[in-house]
């Protein structure tokens, strides 16, 4: 018997599964995924065998570097992401917390020299026990994901 | 023979290696014993305050002069164009790095320093960053522990005061904990460590303890590190409260080990009574005249080739 998918399938494109339910649509916006007019399915709260409920996106013409993965890490450790081509899977790989986040947030500290000066805002994350932080390289202040506005 | 800092950045205590570290306490104890007057002789250094520190500046400014270096450069960032003109910190320290062969700097915004090595031809010292980093302050601190037990290894260091905003505290508790050194922080609890800072201790197996008051401690100890408890940070009552339970003063000195030295970052205001001046634990002033070699120390490692690794 042929399993039935819970969200329509893709030609070509991007899958990105195993997302902690909640996290989809914040992932949509921190990524501007929604702002390409490319064609988009979201699935929220799907069931996931007999783990929690999870969030998933499929978005056509679209492939993910593996950068944009690795900062996916930040909502959804545990997300797996599929490239597919002709309807197959033609990669699939697990994310991974960088060592690094540079552009994407801002410092927090806001008399970190990072704010005024030509340079991109830099991070080095650190992980330890699930608790993932981010240690800016200028002001050397260390945040607690939770704490950049980028990420609600 | 080169030595691992020569044209290097000094930005923060914790890009330094313990032998970094060994190394620099050792030359400065070199250069104290005998003076090099002519090490820097036609090298320029530029003292770069965009902020006003006199103390931290007459120091810089003093070792390129003990080592025979000239020195150009601002007290304050008032009158400089960074100040009047909008001009970019990346941008003066183009322009600054390529007049001098070494510049250290104070800023008031946290990074600055990290910022200006990334941007700078020559070598850059942080002579302090906002509320981030001092490091050069942990080097004299280091050396005059050295210098009055030593060695680094394995001794018994207690903090007094205001250890929740004093960078010192937190910089020097970072530097010794790669020796095995045993810390024992006294403070009222609105000034205690905080606890990021523990729980980083906890992480490198640094053995730790708090109390609230000098009893049960002070004969334990090799060296007594005392703050300032700043005034600002309570009402009147409770300053007056919390200050007299962390006054040193000579009586309390009686029954201490031999060796135990007091520290101090100074400025004092009461925290110690003059009475503890005359006693042979008394080390600040000399702390502060460290602060010379240890810049000296410093420059002439990342400006010259003439120390190696030991």
């Amino acid at each position: 018997m042929k399993k039935q998918l819970q969200v329509e399938a893709i030609q070509h494109g991007t899958v990105i599964d195993h997302i902690p339910a909640g996290q989809g649509i914040k992932i949509l916006k921190f990524f501007h995924l929604a702002d390409d007019n490319k064609r988009i399915t979201v699935g929220l709260n799907l069931p996931s065998g007999n783990r929690p409920n999870k969030d998933l996106i499929k978005i056509e013409d679209t492939t993910f570097s593996e950068e944009q993965a690795n900062q996916l890490a930040l909502f959804a450790p545990n997300a797996t992401v599929n490239l597919i081509n002709e309807f197959d899977v033609v990669k699939k790989f697990k994310v991974a917390l960088p060592e690094q986040i540079t552009r994407v947030f801002a410092c927090p500290n806001s008399n970190c020299i990072s704010h005024n000066e030509p340079v991109d805002s830099r991070f080095h994350v650190r992980s330890n026990d699930g608790d993932t932080k981010l240690k800016c390289h200028y002001c050397e202040k260390s945040y607690s994901t939770n704490l950049f506005s980028e990420l609600d | 023979m080169t030595n691992p800092l020569y044209q290097k950045h000094i930005v923060s205590i914790a890009d330094l290696s313990r032998a970094e570290l060994e190394l620099i306490v050792e030359t400065a104890g070199k250069i104290k014993d005998q003076p090099r007057p002519e090490l820097l002789k036609n090298k320029v250094v530029a003292s770069c305050f965009f902020e006003a520190s006199t103390r931290t500046r007459l120091s810089f400014e003093t070792a390129v002069q003990r080592l025979g270096g000239s020195v150009i450069g601002f007290p304050d960032g008032g009158n400089t164009s960074l100040g009047q003109k909008g001009e970019t910190l990346a941008d003066s320290v183009k322009i600054i790095s390529s007049y001098s062969d070494a510049f250290f700097m104070r800023h008031p915004q946290e990074g600055a320093a990290r910022l200006a090595s990334e941007f700078s031809s020559v070598p850059v010292i942080n002579g302090g960053d906002g509320s981030n980093q001092h490091p050069t302050q942990t080097l004299l601190d280091l050396f005059s522990i050295y210098e009055t037990q030593g060695s680094l290894e394995g001794l018994q260091v207690a903090f007094v005061g205001d250890l929740k905003y004093g960078r010192t505290v937190h910089s020097l508790t970072q530097a010794l904990s790669l020796f095995g050194c045993e810390f024992h922080f006294i403070a009222p609890k609105a000034l205690a460590m905080p606890d990021y800072l523990l729980e980083e201790l906890r992480e490198k197996g640094v053995k730790y303890t708090e109390h609230d008051g000098f009893d049960g401690v002070i004969d334990q100890v090799d060296i007594l590190y005392m703050t300032r408890v700043q005034k600002e940070r309570f009402d009147e009552t409770e300053y007056q409260h919390i200050k007299s339970s962390f006054i040193l003063s000579a009586d309390l000195l009686e029954g201490v080990k031999s060796n135990l030295k007091v520290l101090h970052p100074l400025p004092r205001v009461d925290e110690i009574t003059t009475d503890v001046d005359a006693t042979p634990y008394a080390y600040y002033f000399e702390q502060a005249r460290n602060g010379v070699f240890a810049r000296q120390a410093l420059l002439a490692l990342v400006m010259t080739n003439e120390f190696g690794a030991a």
